[in-house]
């Protein structure tokens, strides 16, 4: 099946994100769609999958224009999406989500015909040989299999082409080798895919047809033999050099202690397991690992947010365990959130309020428990001159600032207290090149005067980047605290679960990792 | 998947913390009733229980049982039942889901013998369920109506006007066609209508739900206090004096003694509500359009991805749950009442209250309502014999309950996911 | 070897930034928006009222013979019922005297609990938690305010003091229940506080027939309140109007303040638009939701005295009457805000001030208040529904306004 799309428009009020964008998917072939956060790759999937309505343009299968009211419509043309956030309902199970929409039924009562759900979803997995068991809770599931059932969901229904929208977001490198063969797999026989991602090395390892967008309009095409920092440059507008300027460390003594941590969720799944480790002043020490590994509740565990099982977490000496989120922040701890829109920021309220979110109470913004709003004002004037914020008034809502913007508020604020050590987890997520130095550099900066840092990352480059060691996070654990130069390819099988000794060993097999070589450009 | 895990270290595994809320819960009740309903009671009394009516075709005597012993070896039960489930937490072992329900009969029927230790009257024990019957099958209809909505993540507060408008509506028809099962089938549309204005506050423009719900109860109120006022009240003969829904005796099943005259010798509209939660039982869990329900409620992206029109199946479900609600205003009047003012009460509050400690499943909520049901009747039946507990204590009961449930006391409870939440792409 | 093709290099997306006309900005203030919703309601009623009216029925009869008969009719019943509200509520241009001005006293009066209550609502409302119990701490206060003024002897001044200062903390703790449930347990705090409406009312029932509050007759009424415990008249015997209508305005400007300016409603603010936000600020927003519910339930409660202390000086079960659920539409209409609730709970201190002489001297039910009230709040809520029903929108848009754009 062909797909086409010719000068797809979609605009949200006055952001336009989708400009009149062409594009041809060709039969029997893995496409790129590579493209940085919010360049509007998602919105022109969503759009050919019919849950947005183009504002212009059309799409055309096999050269016949068609129009989508909806996903169905969608769906009935042979176009199956995964989308980046899992569309399964976590309380049903494998196979009622499978069928949701086109179940097999039986009866006057329309009742669900489950052997029959059951056997689609074997029948499926059999052929790709997945292992997904038809009655288990979703919910239960790691968020592999749970990807893995959205492709039995999309093909159950005979999909053609399939767009995989960020699909190795969640998966560790191991996992995301067995998707690229299984994506292999799909293309023998016969499906198209769109594989929408912003990871060059997936893209090289994988497509066959690469189209680059960047503020909504395909900005150029290219092979799987260009080179990384020729799509790179592509993606982001200029020449890109993500090395960050930065003096050898000057680590002094360790005054950031964590001891036996470990942190059991009430289900009985432990999150943090016996976690060690120590920071020292005047050093950056970068947690890695695939998303969902612990770094989000260590993170959240250091700052009072949850509750530890065991352990101890000690800075300057003090115990931080069991004091209160207020506490923790008046000992001189400095966190940025790895979300900031939802954790970070008040969205409602001004950029004035936001820049004293955790100081409102301390003087010179309040005296007796009454705000001065002058003070907060002025505050705010100095703060967002200092970080180069970039806004009409700082009474105005901070939703109404970039996200870049929103960033640099949460840094302003974090770093006007003195700090004895600063959390920042995924500084940098979503933000533009621009700002991703700036932050960088403050963070930088934080380190060279003699603050302990921990930055929590995701992304291998910015841990490459930033970090004076790296510790990675696998299920919960500190599986190794290796060196600054440590190897992708190490670190990847790490944060696979190898130890480091194992991962120096195994190092070279793997299609996506071996090339040590390559230039930060992952954005 | 890789195989590839390393165990590092050898440090003693770290457990997670038991949780003895739930033996501790039900040791305390146990006690409470060993002590209270069993040992205070004096050694003498007897408690008079009566099982029949003279028009049953099998009768059984009136008979006595010794109070305190009978109160002391059921609650000896329940603190059994309290040690087993004790036993089991401190093994990480899950208790079955039937002990709550036995235990609780256990300790409700201590209680009963306790309230009626020594009492010269003997408890009237198939009034007292037939009266739990009719308290509970509005608040059963209620529910189905929360159910249907909330299952589809619409949060409905407006069952109290539902229940209104509905038995507003089923007694002026009945009134005026001179037929009973006339105003039976109009009642669901009253309920329909306060239904579809929900939804379309909700859907359409996107109002908080449960702000919706709240003034919608108002001006069902006002405007059925208003017609009474004016309308009703001018013409009490033709439009308030509706004639009684007959009851309609199920051979055989009927004549089983006790239970036969308390669930099949009763009107159309409570044969109705036996249908209506074992179909909704099946139909929730197991048919397409439940299934499609439920996937609206918990995860609507996800539903609309798949191409099931979210809003539209909110619409349909919450003017069912409207007209379901509204057959449930209608049971409120099948004994022929007229219409008051405010005739619900606040039967509409406890209906969403046995929903959610129904944990959103038809079973559980049919329970739930049988219960508070029940508290009602016995509040009446002690309030005729005499009882040592003031009436007002008992109506708060279902109140209390539901608080306890929602606490987290009783068990987790956990509403659809998307409840209350309205859908945007 | 490489094949990449550069297609156009583009700038920044471009922005369809409008201008909103003049006229537009007056179509979408929320001022016009909530007249228009008064107007619509009231029209609305207007057709319960014309339909409910017998000599409206008779003309109905014969509509198509003599229409006139059949809208003259309607006008009339429509016309007196209104005219009666407004001599109830605002000025009687048919009495004489200073009794010409009762009425807008009287409004004043019936206000006072509303606004309290509706305040208490505000806060909470504003800090996210949709405390729907106010009717509960409302009952509670009044009780507990009842209670100080029938089994205490004090001096003038000392005794109104300690009767609402035993009312807010009746209401505090009643409230706080809901909130200390949701900080520990997670509890709704709109299922408890409903629980908790219908249990205070059994609570109250029970006090007031066999223990604290009982007369000792067989009516559930309570003993009157002493004199010292009332709330000093503010303009003579032959008014209603109390001292607490100027409390009552003070503690508006005491939300304000709170709200605004103070570090501890910088929290409550916080918690209200994004709890996880201000948990990562070191905000305890558990301890929040029990100070916001104190709060709250301390302003339902003196509502609560300030209607047996200051109008009824004595309690009965119903003396709370609607007040609780009367404050959630008055708190919405409000729009949270302190200004906003005291507006509103005049415009329904005036419809509960009215309504009385409307029954009266037009015949038309009290009840038709309640079909006001809710009709306003409906569309208050829904201000896109009032502008597809409003005339002025309708003629406007003729004229190339578009009324989806913007939501007030």
């Amino acid at each position: 099946m062909k797909l086409e799309l010719r000068g797809i428009t979609k605009r949200f009020g006055p952001l336009v994100a989708n400009d009149s964008i062409d594009l041809t998917f060709e039969p029997g072939t893995i496409h790129a769609l590579l493209g940085e956060n919010g360049a509007g790759k998602s919105t022109l999937m969503n759009v050919l999958y019919g849950l947005y309505a183009p504002d212009g343009g059309e799409i055309l299968v096999d050269d016949v224009p068609v129009t989508f009211a909806g996903p169905g419509e969608a769906m009935a043309a042979g176009i199956g999406m995964v989308h980046q956030h899992f569309m399964l309902v976590p309380v049903f199970t494998v196979a009622e989500n499978v069928v949701l929409g086109h179940e097999p039924i039986h009866g006057a009562g329309r009742l669900i015909d489950l052997p029959k759900a059951r056997g689609l979803v074997k029948e499926i997995s059999e052929r790709f040989g997945f292992e997904v068991d038809p009655d288990e809770l979703v919910e239960n599931l790691p968020v592999g299999v749970q990807q893995r059932v959205e492709i039995i969901k999309a093909l159950s229904r005979d999909a053609k082409v399939l767009i995989l929208d960020e699909p190795t977001a969640v998966l560790t490198p191991q996992e995301t080798d067995e998707l690229i063969g299984i994506m292999r797999q799909l293309k023998d026989a016969g499906t198209s895919i769109v594989f929408i991602t912003h990871k060059l090395r997936e893209v090289q390892a994988v497509a066959d047809q690469i189209t680059v967008i960047r503020r909504g309009r395909v900005v150029g095409t290219a092979t799987p033999d260009a080179s990384a920092v020729e799509l790179a440059s592509l993606m982001v507008g200029r020449t890109v050099d993500l090395g960050v300027e930065k003096e050898p460390a000057q680590p002094q003594d360790a005054t950031f202690v964590v001891k036996d941590l470990t942190v059991i969720e009430p289900n009985g799944a432990r999150s943090l397991d016996a976690v060690s480790f120590d920071v020292h002043r005047g050093e950056i020490l970068a947690i890695a690992g695939v998303q969902g590994n612990g770094q989000s509740e260590l993170a959240e565990t250091i700052l009072g947010l949850r509750h530890a099982t065991a352990g101890s977490i000690r800075l300057d000496g003090t115990e931080l365990l069991g004091k209160s989120v207020g506490d923790v922040l008046s000992a001189g701890v400095g966190f940025v959130p790895e979300d900031r829109s939802t954790d970070g920021l008040i969205s409602s309220f001004s950029v004035a309020e936001n820049l004293i979110l955790d100081l409102y109470d301390k003087p010179p913004f309040a005296k007796a428990g009454s705000l001065s709003p002058r003070v907060v004002a002025e505050n705010a004037a100095v703060k967002t001159e200092e970080f180069d914020v970039r806004l009409t008034s700082v009474q105005d809502p901070i939703s109404t600032l970039s996200g870049g913007n929103q960033q640099k508020v949460v840094l302003a604020r974090e770093m006007s207290r003195e700090l004895r050590l600063l959390v920042a987890s995924q500084p940098t997520r979503g933000l533009d090149v621009g700002s991703i130095e700036f932050v960088h550099k403050r963070i930088v900066a934080e380190r060279d005067s003699g603050t302990p840092v921990i930055i929590v990352s995701t992304e291998l480059d910015e841990v490459l980047a930033l970090a004076d060691r790296i510790a990675v996070m696998y299920r919960g654990r500190i599986i190794g605290i290796v060196p600054a130069d440590t190897s992708r390819a190490v670190l990847g099988l790490m944060m696979a679960g190898s130890t480091h000794e194992d991962a120096l060993r195994d190092a070279g097999d793997h299609p996506t990792q071996n090339d040590a070589e390559m230039p930060e450009a992952e954005l | 998947m890789s195989a590839v895990t390393a165990e590092v270290g050898t440090l003693p595994r770290v457990e997670a913390r038991i949780a003895w809320r739930n033996p501790a819960i039900y040791g305390a009740l146990g006690l409470l009733s060993l002590l209270v309903f069993g040992v205070l009671t004096p050694g003498e009394d007897r408690t008079r229980i009566q099982v029949s009516s003279a028009t049953d075709v099998f009768t059984i005597d009136t008979f006595a049982v010794p109070s305190r012993l009978t109160a002391v070896l059921l609650s000896l039960v329940a603190l059994g039942l309290a040690g087993w489930v004790a036993w089991n937490t401190a093994n990480r072992k899950r208790n079955a889901a039937w002990i709550p329900a036995v235990f609780g009969a256990l300790v409700l029927t201590a209680f009963l013998i306790w309230v009626m230790a020594g009492n010269s009257n003997a408890l009237p024990l198939t009034v007292l369920l037939a009266g739990a019957l009719t308290a509970a099958v509005p608040l059963a209809f209620g529910a189905m109506a929360g159910l249907l909505c909330e299952r589809s993540g619409i949060i409905n507060i407006a069952i109290e006007g539902q229940l209104l408008a509905g038995a507003f509506l089923a007694v002026v028809v009945a009134s005026t066609t001179g037929n009973a099962y006339a105003g039976m089938i109009a009642a669901p549309l009253a309920g329909a209508l306060v239904g579809w204005i929900l939804v379309m506050f909700a859907v359409r423009y996107k109002i908080d739900q449960i702000i919706v719900g709240v003034v919608l109860n108002v001006l069902v109120i006002g405007v059925t206090n208003y017609l009474f006022s004016t309308v009703l009240t001018q013409n009490p003969q033709t439009l308030n004096s509706p004639p009684r829904l007959p009851t309609l005796a199920i051979p055989v099943l009927g004549d089983i003694p006790v239970i036969g005259p308390v669930l099949f010798q009763q009107s159309a509209v409570i044969y109705l509500m036996y249908v209506l939660v074992a179909v909704l039982q099946v139909m929730v869990f197991r048919s397409r359009w439940g299934l499609r329900m439920r996937s609206v409620g918990e995860h609507p992206k996800a539903a609309d991805t798949v191409g099931i029109n979210v809003n539209r199946t909110r619409i349909r479900n919450t003017v069912l749950g409207g007209a379901v609600a509204g057959l449930g205003g209608s049971a409120l009047v099948a004994a022929g009442l007229a219409f008051t003012k405010e005739l619900t009460s606040g039967k509409g509050y406890i209906a969403l209250a046995a929903m959610i400690l129904g944990r959103w499943s038809p079973k559980g909520a049919l329970a739930a309502a049988l219960l508070f049901g029940f508290a009602d009747s016995l509040r009446r039946v002690l309030g005729n014999l005499g009882s040592p507990i003031p009436s007002e204590f008992l109506a708060m009961l279902p109140y209390l309950a539901t608080i306890f449930a929602v606490a987290g006391l009783v068990g987790r409870v956990r509403a659809p996911a998307a409840e209350g939440k309205p859908y945007e792409k | 070897m490489t094949t990449t093709t550069e297609t156009a290099g583009h700038s920044a997306p471009v922005h369809h930034e409008e201008r909103k006309s003049v006229l537009a900005q007056i179509l979408d203030s929320s001022w016009l928006t909530i007249t228009a919703a008064i107007v619509i309601a009231l029209l609305l009623s207007s057709v319960l009222i014309a339909a409910a009216n017998a000599d409206v029925q008779k003309a109905s009869t014969y509509i198509f013979a003599r229409p006139g008969d059949f809208f003259g009719a309607a006008w009339d019943s429509i016309s007196s019922a209104y005219s009666a509200l407004f001599r109830g509520s605002i000025f009687d241009y048919q009495a004489s005297g200073a009794r010409r001005i009762r009425p807008i006293t009287e409004t004043m009066t019936s206000s006072v609990p509303l606004i309290f209550a509706g305040l208490g609502l505000a806060v909470g409302f504003r800090s996210g938690l949709f405390n729907i119990g106010a009717q509960g701490q409302v009952l509670l206060g009044a009780a507990a305010g009842t209670w100080v003024g029938i089994t205490f002897s004090m001096p003038v001044g000392v005794h109104l003091v300690a009767a609402c200062l035993g009312a807010a903390i009746a209401g505090a703790l009643w409230a706080g229940i809901a909130g200390f449930l949701k900080a520990r347990t997670g509890a709704n705090e709109v299922i408890v506080t409903i629980m908790l409406n219908s249990i205070s009312f059994y609570l109250i029932s029970y006090l007031l027939t066999t223990s604290l509050l009982r007369q000792g007759g067989s009516r559930p009424i309570s003993p009157a309140v002493a004199a010292n415990a009332t709330f000093p008249l503010l303009l003579g015997s032959s008014f209603r109007l109390h001292l607490g209508f100027i409390v009552a305005l003070l503690a508006a400007v005491g939300v304000w303040w709170l709200m605004e300016r103070s570090t501890l409603g910088f929290q409550f603010r916080a918690v209200g638009v994004n709890q996880r936000a201000a948990r990562t600020a070191g905000i305890k927003v558990n301890l929040v939701f029990v100070l916001v519910m104190l709060t709250a339930g301390g302003l339902a409660g003196l509502g609560g005295a300030a209607q047996v202390l200051g109008t009824d000086k004595t309690l009965q079960a119903g003396s709370a009457g609607s007040i609780g659920f009367d404050a959630i539409t008055v708190a919405l209409l409000g729009r949270s805000k302190p200004l906003g609730t005291v507006l509103a709970a005049l415009l329904f201190g005036a419809l509960r001030a009215g309504s009385p002489l409307m029954q009266t001297s037009a015949g038309t039910p009290i009840d038709i208040v309640l079909v006001i009230q809710a009709s306003i709040v409906l569309l208050i809520a829904a201000p896109v529904l009032v502008k597809e029903l409003s005339l002025v929108h309708r003629i406007a848009q003729l004229f190339g306004y578009r009324m989806k754009e913007a939501r007030a």
